[in-house]
């Protein structure tokens, strides 16, 4: 092995010229060199520049954007000086890109065969009668079954997991020196997350092939990367090996990032950092992150630090790097014990509540079919008592939103009773429902580019609610509105803004806002966090906990991500295709014995620490509609023991009163099996 | 997907019966009958009465309709009083030439508008486009009365190249018309042309945005094999059914054409039937029209669900 870097990047800084003439950079003086061998990854939060940094050493700007400086080499060339042709060469033959959405960067109209063979004919020498069986050897290398079959479909007709691994077969059909992976994992289930980081740390030893491993996700980073490379506001903060990074970050962002993310194993209150990153052009003369540093001096706004060599060898961004060295690690206070829950005092249950979305067509209306499909949701039993935050987890397809649609009245249940308080009953559309029911009841988004009107000012958009509840005006409405906007700790100023005058945690912020205008008992919260940052999210976390101290708010907290959920929810239910697996306090749910699907779910979680490893337990294969008989998990379970769990409902097993699991094996049994330290071989899906 | 295909067959079936019916009902609420129509200011006593009798109007409204739509299944569309002779043999040439007419309007104005929409779309905001999509604009806001009659003024009465007004008779052969049917052609793909042509243009452009382009793009697939492979079948496949709605509305631009041109097709002679009050005429043209234009649909909606990978393979 040479010891030339395969990929050199040199002062490079990139940017833009705005309306106003100004040059913006994206960039700024970014150097980076990366050998055989090596798997760097580059994390930050949106808008760090770290795409743009994956996709300039390709030698790819998006429109707009140019080089001011310095430059990328590949194998001692700087792609920004090649031609057309000579890109086209490099390009998906010597570097190769893995996208972010393998879904929507697949061809819709071609077969995953022509998209395979597209590869082969540009990038290799194989001649056309030895292409099929190349495209069967390197599907068969990403760990997809029956490749024969899979070939002759088209990308839609795959798994959000299958469509990732044909991305990553495309990528090493053109046999590259450099993989370029961009967000591979984000979008993805849990569970398929983990095989898919499985798979790469496997080719990442098999081929030798160097990796780019860019993402906001530093578990997965941790999970697949030897060195890693922190980006702030364009430009490197810190890069140094991944043990160093994350054990001992050098640097007071790092330091911040780490301290947001929820983690697993211990019910935290992420702390969450102040302000928000600079966005293009508002870094002054001095250091990015001055803004937000616990650590800033004046030296810190007047002169911009350089990149320089800590003390393990990593190279740090900060005047007064040396200062942290003598920190300890942060130590995060733990959420309160909740102690004033009284359990008689419901406020919503659940009884044998079943939703289905299968509306009869034109003709079986006129034929009076009778619907063979199962409900989306089945079976479900949930009483939730005043002033407590459950979570609902689940993967995608779990019916954990469908139920707070069901608890909107935005989907009546099909059968089961939901009722309010013992003394409402919510089995209504939401047409139907008394105005004190529904401003009792508010609903939170995941997307608050979406759940907000672009046009209407956050003052128009907090007055609604106002207006509509307590027929609030002038004056009176004007000092609501100030005072809901300083309850979410946004500045006044802001009630004339536009929702795209935001950033994506202040939007979110805004969406809350909205939702306690109403003066609710109980907030629906549907993914909240998923589209924030970490550090975004934690402040949204901080906020729903800090409100429901002050007005004993009772949550729904849907979230497909375990950690945020450990971090809020004082009790957790489990749901697999839409039919509870587990139900109880947090701490019991997180702890063993597990419904085995928890245990799939627990395993597959990534968690930011080098010494940590996730757990493969159930394959990864997406059910489009539950079983019509037994239990729900049956196809996937990695301990099911038998026919009956294919024939009969599982009964609900109670450790105690506050934890109960729906499962056919004896919970002593369970728990025996479940400390064993094992770990299930990546099996073949088929 | 054969089921989806008999589905919409059934549904265009449902529809056509709903039309006639509705066709029927429209002539019917129109005060006087056939007869008054035909026998105008005659129209009194006994020789009205006698009319009736023997042209069966006097008999109750849904017998006659069931009779009118079965003779319409088998091709007998009646019989038209005001020129004494069966309806299918006044259609017959008359929608054979409006058929041609749109015919070869389509036939040189579809490629054209594609071939014009990729350029477009391609060349997006840069001379190319400019100039095309400037000219698309007003060959779509300029009325077909107006550019038929700018077309006779410099191709006929300046130029002298072609005649203006059409004299050959309906039902002359059609090497006959040749030279009759080329101006009427070009008013007529003119507009048609401009309306495809935007729409390509705009999914070019969005289709050349999508990730997958941008990806095959990294995967150093050369331009004009990303153009062909990945650009060009996404992008073509929502054309498909604007062609045909094209189409279809072109059914009803022809009717402005064919008079100004005095061409001689079912346009003109709808317009014609309206002004004799031969209603038996005018319900068959409904009819007729109503056909081809869900017919057009269908044939639309087959085509998609052909070229379409995520329809074809749809389960069920």
């Amino acid at each position: 092995m040479s010891n030339d870097p395969l990929i050199q990047v040199k002062d490079l800084s990139v940017g833009f010229t705005n309306r106003a003439g100004d040059t913006l950079s994206i960039l700024r003086n970014i150097d980076l060199s990366l050998h055989t061998g090596d798997t760097i990854g580059l994390v930050g939060e949106s808008g760090c520049g770290k795409s743009t940094l994956a996709l300039a050493m390709m030698g790819y700007l998006k429109t707009g954007l140019r080089v001011l400086g310095g430059e990328s080499d590949f194998k001692g060339h700087n792609v920004f000086d090649l031609d057309d042709k000579a890109l086209e060469t490099i390009r998906g033959g010597d570097l190769a890109l893995i996208p972010q959405n393998a879904g929507q960067s697949l061809t819709p109209t071609m077969r995953i065969e022509q998209q395979v063979n597209e590869a082969l004919l540009l990038h290799t020498k194989f001649s056309k009668d030895q292409w099929r069986g190349r495209c069967i050897e390197v599907l068969t290398q990403v760990r997809l079954p029956q490749p024969d079959a899979l070939l002759e479909r088209y990308p839609h007709e795959l798994s959000g997991g299958q469509q990732q691994r044909v991305a990553i077969a495309i990528a090493l059909a053109g046999e590259p020196d450099v993989l370029l992976l961009d967000e591979p994992t984000t979008g993805l289930d849990v569970t398929t997350q983990a095989h898919v980081l499985a798979l790469l740390c496997a080719l990442a030893e098999e081929t030798g092939t160097a990796m780019v491993y860019v993402s906001h996700d530093l578990g997965a980073i941790a999970q697949v990367c030897d060195s890693i490379v922190v980006m702030y506001a364009g430009e490197i903060v810190l890069s140094g090996t991944a043990r160093r990074v994350l054990k001992h970050p050098d640097h007071p962002y790092v330091r911040g990032l780490l301290s947001s993310i929820p983690r697993l194993k211990q019910a935290i209150v992420p702390a969450s950092m102040p302000g928000r990153p600079p966005a293009p052009g508002e870094v002054g003369n001095g250091c990015g992150f001055v803004d937000r540093c616990p650590l800033a001096e004046q030296r810190c706004h007047d002169e911009r630090p350089v990149l320089e060599a800590g003390i393990a060898g990593e190279r740090v961004r900060c005047h007064f790097h040396q200062r942290l060295e003598h920190l300890p690690p942060p130590e995060l206070p733990n959420r309160p014990e909740r102690t004033n829950l009284d359990e008689a005092d419901i406020i919503l249950r659940l009884e044998d509540v079943a939703i289905s979305y299968y509306t009869p067509g034109f003709f079986e209306k006129i034929l009076g079919h009778e619907s063979r499909v199962p409900p989306t949701v089945d079976k479900v039993d949930v009483t939730i008592c005043k002033g407590e935050t459950i979570g609902l987890v689940g993967e995608s397809g779990s019916g954990k939103s469908t139920i707070l649609r069901a608890i909107a009245g935005l989907q009546p249940p099909l059968k089961g009773s939901i009722e309010f308080e013992t003394t409402t009953n919510l089995n209504t559309f939401v047409d139907d429902r008394a105005k004190d029911t529904l401003r009792r009841i508010q609903l939170i988004f995941q997307n608050p580019d979406s759940s907000l009107n672009p046009r209407q000012t956050v003052g128009e958009i907090l007055a609604q609610p106002l207006k509509l509840y307590f027929g609030l005006q002038g004056e009176e409405l004007r000092e609501r509105i100030e005072a809901l906007l300083i309850s979410v700790r946004l500045h006044v100023d802001y009630i004339g803004r536009l929702p795209s005058q935001l950033s994506g945690g202040e939007k979110q912020r805004v969406a809350v806002a909205r939702a306690f205008a109403a003066e609710p008992d109980l907030v629906l919260c549907d993914e909240v966090t998923s589209a924030l940052d970490v550090s975004v999210q934690a402040a949204v976390i901080e906020l729903l906990t800090e409100l429901q101290s002050d007005r004993a708010t009772t949550y729904i907290f849907v979230s497909h991500d375990l950690s945020v959920v450990r971090a809020v929810a004082d009790r957790v239910a489990v749901l697999y295709q839409g039919r509870l697996c587990e139900i109880g306090s947090s701490e019991k749910v997180y702890d063993l014995p597990s419904h085995p699907y928890t245990e799939a779910l627990l395993g597959a979680v990534l968690e930011p620490d080098p010494d940590t490893e996730p757990r493969l337990m159930a394959e990864d294969i997406v059910e489009l509609s539950p079983p019509t008989s037994g239990c729900p998990f049956q196809r996937r379970c990695p301990r099911r023991i038998g026919e009956i769990c294919d024939r009969e409902t599982p009964p609900w097993q109670g450790a105690d009163q506050s934890h109960a699991i729906a499962c056919h094996i004896p919970l002593d049994e369970l728990l025996a099996m479940q400390k064993q330290p094992r770990i299930m071989p990546v099996a073949l899906v088929n | 997907m054969i089921k989806l295909f008999l589905q919409r067959l059934v549904l265009g079936l449902l529809t056509l019966v709903f039309v006639s019916g509705i066709v029927f009902v429209t002539v019917e609420a129109l005060p006087g009958d056939a007869c008054t129509a035909y026998l105008g200011r005659m129209a009194t006593g006994t020789r009205l009465e006698n009319c009736r009798r023997d042209f069966g109007v006097d008999r109750p409204a849904l017998t006659r309709y069931a009779e009118w739509t079965l003779g319409a299944l088998q091709g007998d569309l009646g019989m038209s009083l005001k020129r004494n002779k069966p309806i299918s043999d006044i259609i017959g040439t008359r929608l054979r030439n409006t058929l041609v007419l749109g015919l070869s309007a389509t036939l040189i104005g579809v490629p054209i508008a594609i071939f014009l929409g990729i350029i477009a779309g391609l060349w997006r905001d840069r001379p190319p486009d400019m100039w095309i999509s400037t000219i698309a604009i007003f060959a779509m806001t300029i009325p077909e009365f107006v550019s038929s009659t700018l077309l006779i003024l410099v191709f006929s009465a300046w130029l002298g190249w072609l005649p203006g007004i059409v004299t050959t008779p309906p039902n002359a052969p059609l090497v006959e018309f040749l030279s009759d049917i080329i101006l009427p052609i070009i008013a007529l793909a003119l507009v048609m042309t401009a309306h495809i042509l935007r729409m390509v243009r705009t999914s070019v452009i969005d289709v050349m945005a999508s990730d997958y382009v941008q990806m095959a793009r990294l995967k150093g697939v050369p331009y004009w094999r990303m153009i062909f492979r990945h650009v060009l079948p996404n992008a073509l496949l929502p054309t498909i059914n604007l062609v045909a709605l094209t189409i279809a509305w072109l059914l009803g631009g022809v009717v402005v054409i064919e008079v100004v041109f005095n061409y001689p097709g079912l346009g003109r002679l709808t317009i014609d039937a309206i002004s004799d009050r031969d209603l038996a005429l005018v319900q068959a043209i409904a009819l007729v029209l109503a056909a081809v234009y869900i017919g057009l649909n269908l044939f639309a909606d087959l085509l998609t669900l052909v070229a379409n990978p995520r329809l074809r393979t749809m389960r069920n």
